[in-house]
């Protein structure tokens, strides 16, 4: 029995055989014992792969430990394989190190088809020189002693092999099981009650090993789910009753939730015709009185900007969320990258400022969006809310959210509205002015996007255009100064501190904290406001000897050959904090389509500050990253 | 409320409107520009109505056309070119209480925003939506657009264009779930307020779509049916709108049009040379996916909180 205090669980097979139902149970199980938990969906490209492809792999992995988890982790620890090939596509991704484990299906080294049992043995062969350990398991063998069809009942054998391997309470599993099948009679919970109780007690008398990771629970309750769910109930929360969207990787599953709970809470989804028509309606909605929300990913962004210029020029309280893949173009809809912060802040014709902010976690998926549409209303315009796949599909722990009413937004006013006030009456410091709404008696007025004043009456006269770019331009001033200095993780100075933005935070804190224990004099950042910036940010970052930003976004390294500092093209976030704080930042970035992991960040932040790779260290999910 | 009516009772608190309650900033469409007679019969039909202007939103993309919501004294809304029926179709989403008109031209119904004119006739959604048609770009100078006819030159097509025009009546009947669908002329006052009238009054979307004149780019384009009325079929039916004497008398060639009848409406859109006017098509029946939007729209916001606590908890663990 080993102590740990951490510790990564893949499960993977080909689709339709429950490796996910049995991942998601073994983290929902871990988080209900008290455990930190953070568990990612492993999903095929495709819809149905072929059976045993390499492209094919379908499961969870799920990252448990004392302390709460804050990323997805290094290489994986314990694997559980239904064959061999669909472990090719997590080798790709760097999920697996020298000294994973691997409990593997070995029906396929006896398998009548030549081919199969040559690939099998050719795997093991090649997995023997990766250096993992690899246990060949009779998981079909075992499985049919219990049921007829092995495989639709392997996924619970494994998870009782896998709550074995860590001492859980069967008891409690059993429990689990039964809220799971329930609809499915008890039959069917039975069978797996018994599927689990063989492949547990087959754990415990043929493995001579087993990992404990002590407990600390915590006060409190807790909920669990991933960045989609926790925006979806964010929205609701505010009190926003429409989400007008058109499907697209990996936004829409925001929708798909919103559209089954609207019916319990009130509300509808809007599936729009296109990307343009979704914001579109919501704009329309917003304008007569009721913030909407529209959801979409980098090719939708592109196509709403017309909109989005609309929204800032007209004062249009919106919330815009970004659930940002690999760009540019299709590029990798199912992927990981913070490529859209450009475009967020820039994309419209001319100048058109709105507030961009970005979710750090999950927890904060679910609150920004009470805070966006607060903002939206409060400071008439919309508001982007940036998260990407990470957060859209990694599942946590959070405190239980408690709903105030105060969180809701007001009845829309149909009181009367004042004669003598303005429909853009903006105050001379602040920009802000109060919004009249359809409705309300004397408050008549034509909205535009073309240039106007005060009265929305379309004016080209240069002297209103340029007060009136400035009002909506000290919005953001406006909210600067309400704004708190983002806090420093670490101490307050030292020679190297990373600035980010968004689902990276977690896995650089680790890091961070990890290159700290070894006397490394580095601390973390970050942001959560994109624009307006945080406040403070020069003064913190003179506190550094180095400043730098980590990203899942294009960048070029500055001793790349055939790149000349002139022309060096600098990651976003480096970009916009390089333009505003005049400071020297530099960029380290991959856009390898896959979060981060603590790891490979550990080890280029122990290049930059000049400390040796940390012994053990696992270089190969670095080279597999750095290609 | 309006004129001396015997049921008629003292009501301090009711204004009662007229046009000027409704008129907004002074036009600035050249003079003889059918947009003139179109704003003339919408503020006609909404003082007639007795609709508050607060209760009105008037809504429009961009174009000649489109400045219409600034000659309102409504709310307005002069959004994007192309895209005024999403919107449209959000305002309504939310305010079942609004009164939702639509102000689009044929660039800005027929070109960019081709989409969501398709879509926004298949969600029927109750609201009016006037398409003038001049058959050119106006604001932008005298570009073709999709309903120029066969040859007539453009500053893009300074030989003539090069296709004939697409038929937009032709097109918004074989949509799926069209409920109401006229045409008029903007130089026939009571027929363009009798059908923006009926067209009001048609719970669902309403599409009708106005012959107007430009004189400023295609003044040559309407003068035969000007002149000679009978190149324009006046649909007779009692089902259909009602004209008064004069209206009848001016359009001698009448056809006796079932605005049920949705074949016989599409070979009126199909003639060559003569222009049907009136109403072509209704369905008091279609689908209103906007009834479907207002469920939940009154639950009371103590339900609201306990719901969307409720939805947490199901995440608890
Ligand atoms: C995205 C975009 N593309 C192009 C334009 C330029 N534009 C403005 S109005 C217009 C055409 C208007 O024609 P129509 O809709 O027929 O209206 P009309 O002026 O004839 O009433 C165009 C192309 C624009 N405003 N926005
Ligand atoms: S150009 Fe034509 S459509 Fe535009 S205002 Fe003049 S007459 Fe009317
Ligand atoms: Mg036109």
């Amino acid at each position: 029995m080993t102590t740990v205090d951490q510790h990564v669980v893949e499960i993977v097979c080909d689709s339709g055989e429950g490796a996910q139902t049995a991942g998601q149970m073994f983290g929902t199980i871990s988080a209900r014992m008290g455990y930190g938990v953070w568990t990612v969906e492993i999903i095929p490209a495709e819809i149905e792969p072929p059976n045993r492809s390499r492209a094919g792999a379908s499961g969870n992995r799920i990252r448990i430990g004392t302390q709460p988890i804050i990323n997805m982790g290094d290489s994986a620890d314990i694997v559980l394989a239904f064959n061999e090939q669909v472990l090719y596509s997590r080798i790709d991704v760097g999920a697996f190190g020298r000294g994973t484990r691997i409990f593997l299906e070995n029906k396929w080294a006896t398998d009548p088809d030549e081919g199969i049992r040559k690939d099998y043995a050719d795997a093991l062969a090649d997995f023997e020189k990766r250096g993992y350990v690899v246990y060949e398991v009779p998981m079909e063998v075992e499985c049919l002693k219990v049921v007829a069809d092995a495989r639709r009942g392997k996924n619970i054998w494994n998870l009782g092999l896998l709550c074995a391997l860590y001492q859980y309470d069967p008891a409690l599993v059993g429990a689990e099981l039964e809220k799971k099948f329930q609809r499915k009679g008890t039959k069917v919970i039975e069978a797996n009650k018994d599927l689990f109780k063989a492949g547990y007690e087959w754990c415990q008398e043929n493995v001579d090993f087993g990992f404990q990771v002590p407990v600390q629970p915590s006060e409190g309750q807790s909920v669990v789910m991933n960045g989609n769910t926790a925006a979806a109930l964010g929205i609701m929360a505010a009190g926003m009753d429409l989400c007008s969207m058109y499907p697209i990787t990996p936004a829409t599953s925001v929708s798909h939730y919103l559209a089954a709970a609207f019916q319990r809470t009130g509300g509808v989804v809007h599936q729009a015709e296109d990307e343009i028509a979704a914001i579109g309606f919501a704009i329309g909605a917003s304008y007569a009185g009721k913030t909407a929300v529209t959801v979409t990913s980098g090719p939708g962004l592109a196509l709403k900007t017309e909109f989005i210029g609309l929204a800032v020029m007209s004062e249009i309280p919106l919330v815009i969320v970004v659930v940002q893949r690999g760009g540019p173009s299709t590029g990798l809809p199912t992927r990981v990258e913070q490529g859209d912060l450009l475009a967020s802040l820039y994309a419209a014709p001319g100048d058109a400022p709105k507030i961009v902010m970005a979710p750090t976690t999950i927890a904060e998926c679910f609150h920004f969006m009470i805070t966006a549409r607060k903002l939206a209303e409060a400071y008439r315009g919309p508001v982007i809310v940036l998260t990407d796949a990470n957060l859209a599909t990694g599942q946590t722990l959070f405190e239980r959210p408690v709903v105030e009413e105060s969180w809701f937004a007001p009845p829309v006013d149909q009181s009367d509205w004042q004669p003598d006030v303005k429909p853009y009456a903006w105050d001379d410091d602040t920009g802000l002015s109060p919004r009249p709404i359809p409705g309300q008696r004397d408050g008549s007025y034509v909205l535009t996007g073309l240039a106007h004043d005060e009265n929305s009456r379309i004016a080209y006269d240069s002297d209103i255009n340029q007060r009136s770019m400035n009002r909506r331009s000290r919005k953001l001033h406006t909210l600067h100064k309400s704004l708190k200095p983002p806090v420093v993780h670490g101490d307050d100075s030292g020679d190297l501190l990373v600035v980010s933005w968004g689902s990276t935070g977690g896995a650089i804190e680790e890091a961070v904290d990890r290159v700290r224990a070894d006397g490394g004099k580095l601390s973390c950042v970050s942001l959560r406001f994109l624009s307006p910036l945080e406040p403070g940010l020069k003064e913190i970052f003179d506190r550094f000897k180095k400043v730098m930003t980590i990203e899942i976004n294009y960048s070029e390294p500055a001793d790349e050959p055939g790149i000349p500092e002139a022309n060096r093209r600098y990651s976003q976030l480096a970009w916009l904090l390089r333009a505003t704080t005049l400071v020297d930042i530099d960029c380290w970035s991959r856009v390898s389509g896959i979060p981060l992991p603590p790891g490979v960040i550990e080890a280029e932040l122990r290049r930059r500050i000049n400390l040796k790779p940390r012994s053990g260290a696992d270089v190969r999910i670095e080279a597999g990253l750095g290609s | 409320m309006y004129g001396l009516k015997l049921d008629w009772d003292p009501e301090p608190e009711t204004k009662c409107f007229v046009l000027q309650d409704y008129q907004g900033l002074e036009p600035r469409w050249c003079p003889g520009c059918g947009d003139l007679a179109v704003l003339a019969a919408l503020q006609r039909l909404v003082r007639d109505e007795q609709i508050p202007p607060e209760k009105i939103a008037v809504i429009s993309g961009i174009g000649c056309s489109s400045r219409f919501p600034h000659y309102m004294k409504t709310y307005g809304f002069h959004g994007l070119h192309g895209r005024p029926l999403p919107i449209a179709s959000g305002v309504r989403s939310r305010r079942p209480d609004l009164d939702v008109f639509v102000i689009t031209g044929d660039g800005d119904c027929c070109a960019i925003g081709t989409s969501h004119w398709i879509h926004a006739i298949r969600y029927n959604m109750n609201m009016t939506v006037l398409m003038l048609d001049n058959n050119i770009y106006g604001l932008t100078k005298m570009q073709s657009s999709p309903t120029t006819r066969l040859g007539k030159k453009s500053n893009t097509h300074p030989r003539g264009t090069i296709l004939g025009p697409l038929d937009p009546i032709s097109v918004t009947l074989s949509i799926t779930n069209a409920s109401f669908v006229a045409q008029t002329v903007d130089w026939n006052p009571p027929h363009v307020l009798a059908t923006i009238r009926a067209a009001h009054e048609h719970q669902g979307l309403s599409f009708v779509r106005i012959m107007q004149r430009c004189p400023h780019y295609t003044p040559e384009i309407w003068t035969e049916y000007q002149q000679d009325p009978s190149c324009i079929f006046l649909l007779d039916h009692p089902d259909g709108i009602p004209v008064d004497a004069g209206v009848a008398r001016l359009f001698e060639n009448k056809v006796d049009h079932d605005p049920s009848d949705l074949p016989a409406a599409r070979d009126l859109a199909a003639l060559d040379e003569v222009i049907p006017i009136g109403l072509l098509y209704r369905n008091p029946d279609a689908q209103r996916y906007d009834l479907a939007m207002h469920e939940g729209l009154d639950m009371p916001l103590d339900d609201r909180i306990t719901a969307a606590q409720a939805e947490v908890d199901r995440f608890l663990i």
